[in-house]
């Protein structure tokens, strides 16, 4: 069968990440001319690599994505089903393997419902038209006399109906119509597109019957678990075998290959003990006493390096957007204010931790995996058991969280190893303490914001930003953020003021630095949105009229208008992602920024009076093509004691295809964003995470979540993302809020016991 | 020693010092008890022991031997759901959905002692269970919803 793949996206910027590749791959559409059956079993009904009708007429959806708690795995059928015209109950909901047919499968950056929209539109509403075009013929009426709905054709000349299992045979041989000769329906007719369907998964979960990558069960397979060096590169230096083979349980031990770096997604060595269970696993790790050799990143400590940083923010500029000149409009005036921000490392802190099985059948290796990408497991286990990727079977179950973390497969490589060692179907268990020590971090940042004002009206705002890229993970050259990251929430600052520089400063990265949901949105939009508000407070306006008048007119944004044109080091030239869409596909419009941010105040009452030690805070934010304004409530008590009662949320997303998922999203969002802004910290200490459980990384609990109101602004645009959106306002709209509550200017995550008197 | 399991009497002659987490999961195959911390942080392996819940992660076998056990697996009678499994579905509780057989479990074992929480009370006994998708308000909710009457055990 032929594709037509569309390159929507080759993009330099990409390319410093490595392994996630320049080439995003949007959904396979089938070309002009393919038959059905040319793609499938005889007899089979296949629109495209998402959808095969079966001979009994269900309809078997590949969902290619996998689902973590966002919500895809139930709204990509709500986009198929209704195009197809299916009856939900007589949908079949199909594994998530890997497999180049599907397109991207990466399930990471708010791309699952953007990007495959209009795929999922086309593939149902492709079977749809062949079946009705089946049932024509079969009638001998015009296809216009013909009409599917709710599983059935129905003939409207003479009243009959059938069932869509009686044209599947006669469908199948049929042309696949190509993309322009699909008749998609219109808003008014769509049954599931925008309606609260339940989670598929729903019954699974309530009845412990759900499988996530932590429940895989295999015949005959071994449980492992794994000490591996604390400091990313080092290496194993001893360990008592005979100990651990004396625990009651133990069948083997086995040293895994020592990491070359860079990281990439590799396993990070060590020793793994392999046993009948997972606790007599544990325990002969325990015996093991493996000990470990540094290397080079041994002495990294986050209190040194964070001088190291503000070092860098006072050193020298790299320069990736420049309009009118900040610098000289900042020293010339007389009304500037400055501010720096500090943002530690953050963990991801899924609810399960990784976990990996693998089975090999002879030469053939088949894995189980709670992996954001099934591909990016074929690629990374690949190359350590001698195969081409295609060649391994690799399903996605159930994610038990991810944010990020699981799009990483280092411990599918483990799995893959040790199975093939131990001829045996082996689960690579990772306890609580194993994520937390061997996380891919989200990155260290120091940030400095100062602008110049003239009566009320911002002139000048120059914002620069020092932290490890995620590009060091795969390159050891990157140093500071690249124009990637700086694409999140700086290089499209949404300021109509004159005068704008964003600067990036050097910084090397000495642990695994991955993406945590948002990004570097979390650090940006938190330096941004705090100093929104303390230039509000500075010229005696509210900082939703201070937002508004500095995004002024209702505009589409072009950022690289005011890009320069040598960036050195950057490949030459700093570059605007927009989070890998076209503008003219997903424009930034600043209207749409506003109009959530007056609904949000609409909705919170923002500008009321608040008694003694109460206030409110605001952000507004636009991420992964969707844009999010939010409102937090605060009480502070007199010992410095913080609770938040209250939040609200407005979101415009384009075609919100689940509201329900939508709102739960948000009210989700909230609860991450202040669970890192409160508690969350990672520190180093002689290059090892100091952290290890939820003691030491807390996260918020049921006392601390607000009630989250949210609202969902009518859109008949594109789908934006909706996963990660949420989070970025959140923290900045905390710290504001607990400013206006006390006039203590919280500039520091995580707040922790920064109020406490 | 011997014990129940969601009203089966089961056996068990392996070290007594086993979490029952492990037994349940690796042992049984009963996977519906999740790992989430292994030190009684986050709630995810709760179960219920002679009624009350309990951290499995924290129970060792020695301490089950008599005991009864119910797992999430064992909660609804057949196909009729608890009622808070119906609630936590009518409210869409769960997004990835791994902490919410502790989540249930912990809810269910509160309403059996006490059958109408104040919210304060509700906070203070789900404090120990973790959601990281942060489903916390729909959790309240469903709770609320099973405590007034407004929604009962049955089928989905």
């Amino acid at each position: 069968m032929s594709f037509d793949l569309q390159n929507v996206s080759r993009r330099g910027a990409l390319k410093t990440l490595g392994v996630a590749s320049g080439l995003v791959i949007a959904a396979p559409i089938v070309a002009k001319g393919v038959r059905a059956e040319a793609m499938g079993t005889a007899g089979k009904l296949v629109s495209t690599a998402y959808l095969t009708i079966a001979e009994n007429g269900d309809a078997h959806i590949f969902i290619h994505r996998v689902e973590m708690g966002q919500g895809s795995r139930t709204g990509l059928p709500q986009v198929v089903a209704d195009e197809l015209e299916a009856d939900w109950g007589r949908l079949v909901f199909e594994p998530a393997f890997g497999d180049r047919k599907f397109g991207d499968q990466n399930t990471d950056g708010s791309t699952s419902i953007r990007r495959f929209y209009d795929a999922f539109r086309h593939a149902g509403a492709a079977a749809r038209q062949m079946l009705e075009q089946a049932a024509a013929s079969h009638w001998g009426v015009a296809p216009s006399d013909v009409e599917a709905k709710n599983h059935r054709i129905h003939n409207k000349v003479t009243g009959a109906s059938e069932d869509f299992a009686a044209f599947v045979k006669a469908a199948s041989k049929l042309e696949v119509p190509a993309a322009d000769d699909v008749k998609l329906k219109s808003r008014p007719q769509w049954r599931y597109i925008g309606k609260p369907v339940r989670n598929i998964y729903m019954k699974d979960i309530i009845t412990g019957s759900s499988q996530f990558g932590q429940d895989v069960r295999k015949e005959g397979m071994l449980f492992a678990v794994a000490a591996r060096p604390p400091v990313v590169g080092g290496t194993l230096k001893s360990y008592d075998k005979e100990a651990a083979m004396a625990v009651q349980g133990v069948v083997d031990v086995v040293e895994l290959p020592a990491l070359t770096l860079p990281a990439i997604f590799k396993p990070l060595g060590g020793v793994a003990v392999l046993a009948t269970n997972t606790w007599s696993a544990m325990k002969g790790r325990e015996a093991l006493n493996a000990q470990f050799e540094g290397g080079e990143n041994a002495d990294y400590d986050t209190s040194e390096y964070e001088k190291t940083l503000w070092a860098s923010i006072e050193g020298k500029d790299t320069t990736h957007l420049k309009r009118g000149d900040a610098g000289a409009v900042i020293a010339a005036s007389d009304d500037i204010l400055s501010a720096d921000y500090f943002v530690p490392h953050q963990h991801h802190m899924t609810m399960e931790p990784p976990a990996a099985t693998a089975v090999w059948e002879g030469e053939n290796l088949k894995m189980w995996v709670c992996c954001q990408d099934p591909q990016a497991v074929q690629n990374s286990v690949a190359p350590f058991v001698g195969k081409q990727p295609p060649e391994i079977y690799v399903e996605a179950t159930l994610l038990g969280g991810a944010f990020g973390r699981k799009s990483k497969p280092d411990f599918a490589v483990e799995a893959a190893l040790l199975a093939r060692h131990a001829g045996k179907p082996v689960k690579m268990v990772w306890t609580r303490e194993d994520d937390v020590h061997h996380g891919y971090f989200h990155t260290v940042s120091a940030l400095r914001v100062t602008a110049a004002m003239d009566g009320g009206k911002v002139t000048a705002w120059k914002q620069k930003a020092a932290y490890p890229s995620i590009g060091g993970t795969f390159n050891p050259a990157a140093n500071g953020p690249g124009s990637f990251e700086l694409g999140l929430g700086l290089l499209d600052l949404p300021f109509s003021v004159e005068n704008l520089q964003v600067d990036g400063g050097d910084a090397k990265a000495h642990a695994r630095i991955g993406w945590l949901r948002s990004v570097a949105n979390i650090q940006q939009v938190f330096a941004t949105g705090s100093f929104v508000d303390e230039l509000a407070h500075k010229a005696g306006k509210n900082t939703v009229d201070m937002w508004m008048d500095m995004i002024g007119e209702d505009r589409l944004i072009n950022p690289t208008d005011d890009m320069p044109d040598l960036i050195p080091g950057d490949e030459g030239k700093s570059t605007y992602g927009n989070y890998g869409e076209s503008l003219e596909r997903h424009p930034f419009d600043t209207a749409r920024l506003k109009a959530v941010l007056r609904k949000v105040a609409d909705m919170a009452g923002y500008g009321r009076d608040m008694p003694e030690g109460k206030g409110m805070g605001v952000c507004v934010h636009r991420s992964f093509s969707s844009y999010v304004a939010c409102a937090i409530e605060v009480e502070v008590a007199d010992g410095g004691a913080l609770k938040i009662p209250r939040a609200w949320m407005a979101v415009d997303c384009g075609v919100a295809v689940n509201p329900d998922r939508v709102k739960s999203q948000m009210e989700g969002a909230v609860v991450f964003a202040l669970s890192h802004a409160l508690h969350g910290e990672i520190s180093f200490e002689k290059g090892a995470v100091v952290q290890s459980n939820f003691d030491g990384y807390p996260v918020c609990r049921i006392d601390e979540a607000p009630h989250v109101e949210t609202a969902i602004i009518a859109s008949d645009r594109v789908p934006g993302g909706v996963g990660e959106p949420g989070v970025p306002p959140v923290a900045p709209a905390l710290v504001n809020a607990i400013f206006a509550a006390t006039g203590k200017r919280i500039r520091r995550l995580p707040v922790r016991d920064q109020l406490m008197a | 020693m011997d014990f129940k399991l969601n009203g089966q009497t089961v056996s068990f002659d392996g070290d007594g010092e086993m979490p029952l987490l492990w037994f349940l999961r690796d042992l049984q195959g009963m996977t519906g008890t999740k790992f989430g911390c292994g030190a009684g942080l986050c709630g995810a392996c709760t179960v219920h022991v002679d009624g009350m819940a309990a951290r499995s992660c924290q129970t060792f076998m020695e301490d089950v031997e008599g005991m009864e056990v119910t797992t999430i697996e064992g909660l609804a009678s057949g196909d009729t759901l608890h009622a808070l499994q119906v609630a936590w579905a009518e409210n869409d509780v769960p997004q990835c959905g791994y902490c919410q057989a502790g989540q249930i479990m912990q809810a269910a074992s509160l309403l059996s002692e006490n059958p109408s929480p104040s919210d304060q009370e509700i906070e203070e006994a789900m404090y120990g269970n973790i959601c990281r998708c942060g489903t916390y308000q729909r959790i309240k909710k469903a709770i609320r919803d099973v405590a007034d009457g407004k929604v009962k055990g049955g089928a989905l």
